[in-house]
């Protein structure tokens, strides 16, 4: 192993950190945001906080285990985002809005 | 703390902080189009990250995915509802510091309970892991089901995306008399 790679000179907890950052700033979007679509958008960017320590924690253990939950995590999202926005563009028909604040119709 | 944050490779520096300031931008700005952007780029330094964590395939996956198809996708979407401009409604002041003060709370704890873990994990760097190779001899045998099973998700998820898209019939029927009817 190169003796000068990341591995050795950085220790896993910066990782952590800089993920556990990531996943609160797409959560504060997530509470704070009116817009469905960047709702969305706040969850894609919670997602590769996880996607990023999955690959940190798997490239340091030497598992690739860690690699191919990313993917499948990414699967997910692709699927979640197709869905997530043809629901939007439904809900923008009836009621020509996007804020998540006039989607109580539903209440009955 | 800041001088705790000198001693670190300066690579992982930049691009921690790269990725931190988009990520707030994303989140703070209030032209969708803008947050769009901001996120391809925040996707951009991740990747970067990536090939810093030698997971090559995974960094190249993740620009073709996320950062070309997925970020793509949204932006249709925002041209086409028409939405590239601020016009969202701001929250009360009230929301918005418990919003913070949340999500501040979320980060301790986190921070809290995770400093240690690095000492209890067995470091054990390899350096062909995140190579297409050996990525796909694991997924082929260990991971073939589930691999699978997302094929089938993406089939559902795609049936459904359509199904949700397109007007309904009996709508259509309803008012057809200035739309050619489908043959």
């Amino acid at each position: 192993m190169n003796p000068d790679s990341i591995f050795n000179s950085l220790d896993i907890s910066h990782y952590i950190y800089l993920s556990s950052v990531l996943f609160c700033i797409g959560l504060f979007g997530v509470l704070t945001r009116r817009n469905a679509i960047v709702l969305l958008m706040c969850i894609e960017l919670m997602l590769n906080a996880v996607n990023l320590l999955f690959v940190a924690f798997s490239s340091y253990i030497g598992d690739s285990a860690g690699q191919l939950f990313v993917f499948f995590i990414m699967v997910v999202a692709a699927a979640e985002a197709a869905v997530g926005l043809a629901i939007i563009v439904m809900i923008y028909r009836n009621t020509k809005s996007t804020d998540v604040g006039l989607f109580d119709k539903l209440k009955g | 703390m800041l001088l705790l944050l000198l001693g670190l490779p300066p690579a992982f520096l930049i691009l921690s902080f790269i990725t931190i300031l988009c990520a707030l931008y994303v989140v703070t700005n209030n032209n969708p189009v803008y947050s769009v952007l901001a996120l391809v780029l925040t996707f951009f330094s991740i990747s970067a990250h990536y090939v810093l964590l030698n997971a090559q395939f995974l960094a190249v996956v993740n620009l073709i995915v996320y950062a070309g198809a997925i970020m793509v996708l949204f932006l249709f979407v925002l041209m086409l509802l028409n939405l590239n401009k601020e016009n969202e409604p701001l929250i009360k002041t009230g929301w918005f510091v418990a919003a913070t003060v949340s999500a501040g709370l979320l980060l301790v704890v986190l921070a809290a309970a995770l400093h240690r873990s690095s000492e209890s994990i067995m470091q054990n760097p390899a350096e062909n892991i995140g190579l297409v190779k050996n990525l796909g001899k694991v997924l082929f045998t260990d991971y073939l089901v589930p691999f699978e099973l997302s094929g089938i998700l993406f089939l559902a998820a795609m049936v459904g995306a359509v199904l949700l898209g397109k007007k309904h019939s009996a709508e259509e029927n309803s008012n057809s008399d200035t739309e050619p009817s489908e043959k």
